[in-house]
């Protein structure tokens, strides 16, 4: 009882506080900073209009070319940078974003798939803080009224209820991640990292208030980014869904997201020797004839990940394809499964000769 | 209790007064409702020193548990008292994960995991005591993979758990450096215990029983971490261990015969020694090169010094199990001898020699049955081989590792 007031109290002060030296609409560098994270994701100060997700001007939207697939939500992220400081550049991994960068991203689900932008309800908010001792991982719950969402350390399962891009009702519980589920895909050596602000998956437009335009452009002009190359020499993911695009690319681009933050040598799967990032050249090592390690029943009987030009004989294909626990991959982060996906895959295995 | 919701509530308020918190605490969890929330935000919350006690019961999961915290213990009231079930499981690929140091986990047991049971990855100074690790519904190629599963893990202490029904191996080491196995019970798993890729350890007092084979120690290619070597296998009961392979297809011990007690395949500098074997269908012990293709030119898959010696051998090798079975007695006949070696060495040293540190040594008691299937010469020269059954000719010994000694284990 004691505690609970003092806790109040303690949020009080820090909501006085903040309040004194901060403009009313700045985004709370005091709350990305403290030690023990707000409550409340209004706290932050990050949204004009919170429910709209529309952010303040400092807070920066973006998007990725190809994203990881989460039960089919939909998702808005942004970026906010502290004031004068920028990015640091990096051609394969994260950008190096300076202490005091929050990453900001809500998961949503549309009322029908058919129509994603529609009557969208928001689930949870997550956050990455850096700090001087690492990335911190937060998530928050957003609350039935959908005014704000609120911190939840140990997880949560949400029911969603729905129409499937085939018209038929598709319901099952969504799972918000526990702390250490964050982590559990967002481990590079072991430390919390950033996995999608990486310059191949950012080399995209996106529709700015002001006009389309190049985000990885946007953010040199915005003060955001520095050390970057000409744009000749940013690499550029596929657009996963681009028919236009090569197979191969597309396909390696949607491993290399849904996959290759486990599934590389400084991930938490670096035992399984099987590396998914789009920068691995050695076909065995992203699974072409390579024999499983610690697959179990996720073989689904059969012998190696990859078998050139047989999908129904490769492990890749089963694993993806499967919704039960033990079997699915990716093992976190998905209760149904991805129809288009499964295709893009089995068309590419069945491509390779 | 009093004392936990403090705690949770301080850490909820202000991570900030916990930053300076030097003592440790014990965080109590006790079964009934809400049992599986708390479970999960204690071993969340838990701060470096801290106990978390799971009382008994049993407390139903719908998610895999994991602990991400240094120097904290988690405790229940018995490996029958307490029971963490996973029947229900809808997510995560394993019951319990533990990806932080000097953390020990003891007396409780972990059921029906979809996926693996309890396992390390990355842990430094990891201790698994008086676990139990069970798929009820006996050996079934739907149950989860490993029971015990330290992998990529440094100091890895495993002590008197008991595992069964594992569709992959009960006890399985994985990529692991400075190992202790002992006073452990594997049962009715495909594979019993198995060391893989794994460097320095040590396997004794243990007890591998109804399972497809006993102890095995492999090496495999296409892994972050291979060339396994420095194994002691000894003072182990391998008994009966007779249960059809239930291992998915496309699993390395999906190729395990029945019946096969000890098995080394590739590795270097493996000691067998002091075992008792008997009721081994297949064979007793089986030495031998990995006989897959593979593609992965650092890889070395022949054993590279093997020494079985002082070891009892009862009944065996009279029901042959599967296509390895069948190899070998089409070679050998039946009954199999008590100790099978394939005879496989690498195509330059089969026209040379092996040198010494290289060899299989074998020195059992008189009446000990042995064969050199010399699967190489029978590839080589179709017409003019045989398989040699002269265990005198295998005499001859290596210089035995030291024993592991591990830093939570009294050791340095």
């Amino acid at each position: 009882m004691k505690f609970a007031t003092l806790e109040r109290a303690l949020i009080l002060a820090l909501a006085v506080t903040g309040s004194l030296v901060m403009p009313a609409r700045a985004v709370s560098d005091a709350a990305i900073l403290d030690t023990t994270p707000p409550k409340q994701l209004s706290e932050f100060r990050f949204f004009e209009d919170l429910q709209k997700q529309a952010p303040v001007p400092e807070v920066v939207p973006f998007r990725l070319a190809t994203p990881l697939f989460s039960d089919g939500a939909e998702k808005f992220r942004f970026v906010y940078l502290p004031k004068g400081q920028a990015a640091k550049y990096d051609p394969v991994e994260a950008f190096d974003f300076p202490i005091g960068t929050a990453l900001i991203k809500t998961f949503a689900f549309p009322a029908d798939y058919r129509k994603p932008d529609e009557k969208l309800r928001l689930v949870e908010t997550r956050i990455l803080l850096h700090h001087e001792g690492g990335w911190l991982a937060w998530a928050y719950l957003w609350n039935d009224q959908q005014t704000d969402a609120t911190l939840k350390i140990a997880g949560a399962k949400v029911a969603i209820s729905t129409i499937a891009t085939d018209g038929a009702p598709l319901s099952f519980d969504y799972s918000v991640p526990n702390k250490n589920q964050c982590k559990a895909c967002h481990a590079f050596n072991g430390k919390i990292t950033p996995l999608g602000p990486k310059a191949r998956n950012l080399n995209v437009d996106y529709a700015y208030a002001g006009g389309a335009e190049n985000q990885i452009a946007h953010w040199i002009a915005a003060g955001l980014l520095s050390g970057v190359p000409e744009p000749a020499g940013i690499p550029a993911a596929a657009d996963w869904r681009d028919v236009t695009a090569p197979l191969e690319k597309r396909a390696r681009t949607w491993l290399d997201v849904n996959c290759a933050h486990c599934h590389r040598a400084e991930g938490p799967a670096s035992n399984t020797g099987l590396f998914l990032t789009s920068g691995e050249d050695v076909p065995v090592r992203y699974g072409v004839l390579k024999r499983p390690a610690a697959a179990g029943r996720g073989s689904g009987d059969r012998e190696f990940d990859i078998v050139p030009g047989e999908p129904d004989q490769s492990i890749l294909t089963y694993r993806v394809e499967s919704t039960a626990p033990g079997i699915m991959m990716p093992e976190l982060g998905r209760h149904i499964a991805d129809p288009d996906a499964v295709k893009l895959l089995a068309d590419w295995v069945a491509s390779l000769r | 209790m009093r004392f936990k919701q403090v705690r949770a509530a301080l850490f909820l308020a202000g991570g900030v007064f916990l930053a300076g918190h030097a003592s440790a605490a014990e965080i109590a969890v006790t079964a009934g409702d809400g049992a599986a929330e708390k479970l999960v935000e204690a071993l969340i919350s838990a701060q470096p020193g801290d106990t978390v006690a799971i009382g008994a019961g049993r407390i139903e999961l719908t998610e895999g548990l994991s602990l991400d915290v240094d120097d904290v213990t988690v405790k229940g009231a018995g490996p029958d008292q307490t029971i963490l079930s996973l029947k229900g499981q809808t997510g995560s690929g394993e019951g319990l994960l533990v990806t932080s140091d000097r953390v020990v986990l003891e007396n409780f047991a972990v059921e029906d995991a979809k996926g693996d049971g309890v396992k390390s990855k990355g842990s430094d100074q990891i201790t698994f005591r008086n676990l139990r690790v069970e798929w009820t519904n006996g050996p079934n190629e739907k149950n989860g993979s490993y029971g015990v599963y330290p992998v990529s893990s440094k100091n890895v202490l495993i002590d008197a758990v008991t595992v069964r029904g594992a569709s992959d191996a009960g006890i399985y080491v994985g990529q692991s450096e400075g190992v202790v196995v002992r006073n452990s019970r594997a049962e009715y798993n495909v594979a019993g215990i198995e060391i893989e890729n794994s460097m320095r350890a040590d396997v004794y007092k243990n007890v591998a029983t109804h399972n497809t084979g006993g102890i095995l120690v492999f090496d495999l290619p296409n892994l972050p971490v291979q060339g396994g070597h420095d194994i002691r296998v000894f003072d182990n009961d391998v008994v009966d261990n007779d249960t059809a392979n239930f291992a998915p297809k496309g699993n390395t011990v999906a190729m395990v015969p029945k019946g096969t007690g000890i098995m080394v395949m590739a590795n270097r500098n493996v000691h067998v020694f002091g075992n008792r074997l008997s009721g081994n269908g297949t064979t007793h012990v089986l030495i031998g090169a990995y006989p897959k293709d593979y593609d992965d030119k650092n890889y070395m898959f022949v054993p590279r010094g093997v020494f079985v010696h002082g070891n009892t051998y009862g009944e065996g090798g009279n029901a042959p199990d599967g296509e390895v079975g069948k190899m070998i007695t089409d070679i050998s006949g039946t009954p199999v001898p008590d100790i099978v070696w394939d005879g496989v060495t690498r195509i330059p040293e089969y026209l040379s020699w092996v040198s010494a540190e290289n060899q299989v040594y074998v020195d059992e008691a008189e009446g000990t049955s042995f064969v050199n299937l010399k699967m190489l010469s029978q590839l080589l020269l179709p017409w003019g081989w045989w398989p040699d059954t002269d265990v005198a000719a295998y005499k001859g010994s290596l210089p035995e590792p030291s024993p592991v000694k591990l830093p939570q284990d009294g050791g340095a």
